[in-house]
């Protein structure tokens, strides 16, 4: 695969891509097992929401 | 299953649990695909190999405009009908759309240097592209900082309402003034003016970034969730300390 004289910009726009589509994946499972590890907290305190409480 | 089953998020929940690993799995597949193809691709007659950018860039710039027609959608969901998973639907949609809105612009910089012989001009496209990021910020911004997130929800969907009248001009910007940026190339009546040997790679990386889109929104959305569940237990917590 040969890139021409311009393989610098190509380059840059696949590692800026790859880039902020990583960080945006990363921060998404950053922040599922952060609600998950809190979540669990909670219920492990008795703590429950209103629509799981009895009567 | 009727689609007002979906308004439950529980049942929600349950549902993205179990579509995620097959969407995880289509996404990688179409994206290997998609990349051989876009780097095997032969070079443009007049931009060469910088067209390789343009499986990028394009995509970005449709899921870019996508992610704020799905937040108008979602503001009339939040202000109109109320539906309880509207506004999480809309807040899920801007920090994607933000993403693919400053991959575009990035992109087609980094294309418009060896083509165009410059990185930016004031142009009717660009200029239009770069008040969708700064519309998107805007968004992002009153759902971040608002004190009570329901306050924040209804800002952030008349906002999403209002900037909709930026959708057209992006579109039609090309058309409607003199531009240094290409008119439409794919979607057109008369048929695309693209190449077999470009646009099918191009086509399968937009269909690839756009399964990305769906799976990054459904996984955003399920974390909200539990971040109101969370947030809920946490009153509720609250209300018993003081009683």
């Amino acid at each position: 695969m040969n890139l021409g004289p311009h393989a610098d910009f190509i380059v840059a726009a696949y590692a800026v891509t790859l880039f902020v589509v990583a960080a945006l994946i990363t921060w998404v499972l950053l922040d599922y097992s952060v609600q998950r590890r809190i979540l669990g907290d909670l219920e492990e305190r008795g703590v429950t929401r209103r629509s799981q409480r009895k009567g | 299953m009727a689609v007002i089953d979906l308004a439950n998020p529980t049942r929600f929940l349950r549902i993205v649990d179990r579509v995620l690993p097959w969407l995880i799995a289509v996404t990688a597949i179409l994206f290997a695909v998609g990349l051989y193809r876009a780097l095997n691709a032969p070079d443009d007659y007049q931009q060469g190999a910088t067209v390789k950018i343009m499986f990028l860039h394009v995509p970005a710039a449709w899921l870019g405009m996508f992610g704020w027609a799905l937040m108008s959608v979602a503001a009339l969901g939040t202000l109109v009908w109320r539906h309880p998973l509207a506004d999480v639907a809309g807040k899920a949609a801007a920090p994607i759309g933000a993403a693919f809105t400053f991959i575009c612009l990035v992109t087609g910089s980094l294309w418009g240097r060896p083509t165009w012989g410059t990185y930016w001009v004031w142009d009717a496209r660009l200029t239009s592209m770069l008040v969708l990021l700064l519309l998107y910020l805007g968004v992002l911004a009153l759902y971040w900082t608002a004190e009570e997130p329901g306050r924040g929800a209804r800002a952030a969907a008349i906002l999403s309402l209002v900037g909709a009248v930026n959708l057209p001009i992006i579109k039609f910007s090309v058309d409607w003034w003199n531009t240094l940026h290409q008119p439409a190339s794919v979607f057109r009546l008369r048929g695309s003016t693209i190449d077999p040997s470009l646009l099918t790679p191009l086509l399968i990386m937009a269909l690839a970034f756009t399964l990305l889109f769906v799976t990054l929104h459904l996984a955003i959305m399920r974390n909200e969730i539990l971040r109101r569940r969370v947030r809920s237990m946490r009153l509720m917590q609250a209300q018993e300390v003081h009683a």
